[in-house]
């Protein structure tokens, strides 16, 4: 006779006491949530302290990693930016356009896009733009190398990885993205020409000459700092989460896309704060 | 049940006579204990393996020995000073007084394999940029990669990898070296050469050096002392010469000893 098979028992059926309750998995997610601004805060007093070590010229930044990030993260990203933003100049004229001819105001159209993409559309979508490319690129970048033990190999060393790692990238997005910044809110600028020329009859002449007449240096000021604001950010963004993966594949990719989330989120945050703040402060 | 390795059973050496000391040492990962009551002192000159089955707490234990894992409780001694304790600078100059060899080699991978190596000389000494290109070159030498000194990581295999990340690991010229289970992933002859370089590092340039290994055949080629790790009683249960420990060591000591060296036989006949 063939022996039978095993038979199957039925899973037992979890013990109520033992399954976590509503208040514990609250209690839970609110101590991880404080456990990741824990990190980010000691993460951010680091790359702090890493700055003062740069001032006062005793940090390990080569100049060659500067260099190397520079142009990793400020030509190759051009291209995608000056579309982007010459798409919203276009918007920007378009509708504007629409709103002012009703009161036969089209010229003005030129003052709403200079304003609107100067001092606070060409920050915002560059800073959106780089976190996607180049925040993601930071922490794919540093979480592979956390995975691949190549952070502690330089601990081991001795070497800082937040002078080593950290510095270049982080200086390299503040020095690029404000000629970023001031690059697309050009193309925005001249493609807010488009419409306002040929939809609404604004002569380009005039068009230009409204453009230099609104745009002040508040504006500009405002514009840059703003932007560079959002480009040290997304660097802190990328980077923390890079260099606090965990050691697996997957946990790139997890990191990777908590960059990407986390820089658009303090980007956001921050374009409110400072346009509320500089509103008040009357500027 | 094997029983813990008492601390006075640990072979006395005066201690300014010792390049590693461990003193009761607990490793933990948050609540979870790896490691406890670890104690060892390694003298320079010593081949020193540690050895246990997976989970057993090696690579934890080697961590907390290259100042990667603080310890729950015990100390790290480097040459008679605290890995953990003192000033940031001394413990960056104490961090280069030795050479750590990764599982996976851990190569800077957006850098050449010339410049994994020439980075460290670059950093912490003050020779040109031809000077630490020439003994870079010469360390690539040592273990066979001459040639491959500016191909970048990617391009070598896991082999070259390793005797890679060796070299780069003896950049400094170190009197101390870590590896981490140098002959995973190795076939059988350059596992043969690797262990011929450390018995040549420890006997031409007096190199200590701590290994961790699963590979017994390999902890008996080089090793002076074995360090046997349980995963049971999450301590270290025997510390010998392999041999002693092989014919008088612990009953899973010996039997785990005699698995690895009858499957070696067994695997050398076939």
């Amino acid at each position: 006779m063939a022996p039978s098979a095993a038979p199957t028992l039925p899973a037992p059926p979890p013990d109520p006491a033992r399954l976590p309750g509503a208040v514990s998995r609250l209690g839970q997610r609110v101590q991880a949530g404080l456990d990741e601004a824990r990190i980010t805060i000691a993460f951010v007093g680091q790359v702090l302290q890493g700055v003062g070590r740069l001032l006062r010229g005793r940090s390990g930044l080569r100049r060659s990693d500067l260099l190397r990030q520079i142009d990793l993260t400020g030509p190759m990203s051009l291209p995608i930016v000056s579309l982007t933003c010459a798409l919203v100049g276009l918007m920007l004229g378009y509708m504007g356009g629409a709103q002012l001819q009703r009161m036969g105001a089209e010229i003005y159209i030129a003052d709403i896009v200079t304003v609107g993409m100067v001092r606070e559309l060409a920050g915002l979508m560059t800073g959106m733009i780089l976190a996607g490319r180049v925040g993601a690129s930071f922490a794919a970048q540093l979480g592979s190398m956390q995975a691949g033990e190549e952070i502690d190999a330089l601990r081991v060393l001795g070497v800082n990885p937040i002078d080593h790692l950290v510095m270049p990238r982080l200086l390299a997005l503040v020095m690029v993205a404000p000629l970023i910044m001031a690059y697309t809110a050009l193309v925005g600028v001249l493609a807010g020409l488009v419409p306002a020329t040929l939809v609404y009859g604004v002569p380009a002449a005039e068009y230009l000459n409204r453009c230099v007449q609104a745009l002040t240096w508040t504006h500009l000021w405002i514009g840059v700092f703003k932007c560079t604001l959002y480009a040290a950010l997304l660097a802190l963004a990328g980077c923390r989460e890079g260099l606090h993966a965990g050691r697996d594949a997957q946990a790139v990719g997890v990191a990777t896309t908590a960059a990407v989330v986390k820089g658009l989120v303090w980007i956001i945050v921050a374009a409110c704060a400072t346009t509320v703040m500089l509103q008040s402060l009357g500027f | 049940m094997a029983q813990p390795l008492a601390s006075h059973e640990v072979k006395a050496t005066p201690e300014v006579q010792v390049q590693v000391v461990a003193r009761g040492l607990t490793v933990a990962h948050g609540a979870s204990v790896v490691l406890q009551g670890i104690s060892f002192q390694i003298p320079p000159g010593e081949v020193f393996v540690i050895v246990g089955v997976s989970g057993s707490g090696k690579s934890s234990l080697l961590r907390a020995l290259i100042g990667l894992q603080p310890p729950a409780a015990g100390q790290v001694l480097i040459e008679g000073q605290d890995l953990y304790v003192g000033a940031e600078a001394d413990l960056q100059r104490l961090r280069r007084r030795f050479g750590v060899m990764f599982q996976a080699g851990a190569l800077w991978s957006a850098m050449s394999v010339g410049e994994n190596l020439m980075l460290p000389l670059q950093m912490f000494t003050r020779q040109t940029p031809a000077a630490c290109e020439h003994q870079a070159r010469a360390k690539l030498a040592l273990v066979g990669l001459e040639s491959e000194f500016d191909l970048m990581p990617a391009k070598l295999s896991g082999g070259m990898r390793k005797r890679a990340a060796l070299a780069r690991a003896l950049a400094l010229d170190p009197p101390l070296l870590f590896l981490d289970e140098p002959g995973s992933g190795l076939d059988p002859v350059n596992a043969a050469r690797l262990d011929a370089l450390i018995l040549q590092l420890r006997d031409q340039l007096g190199t200590t050096v701590v290994m961790v290994t699963h590979d017994i055949d390999s902890a008996f080629a080089v090793a002076d002392r074995v360090l046997f790790l349980d995963e049971m009683d999450k301590t270290m249960t025997a510390l010998d010469h392999p041999q002693a420990l092989l014919q008088h060591g612990p009953p899973r000591v010996q039997s785990f000893l005699k698995r690895r060296t009858a499957r070696s036989e067994a695997g050398s006949l076939a």
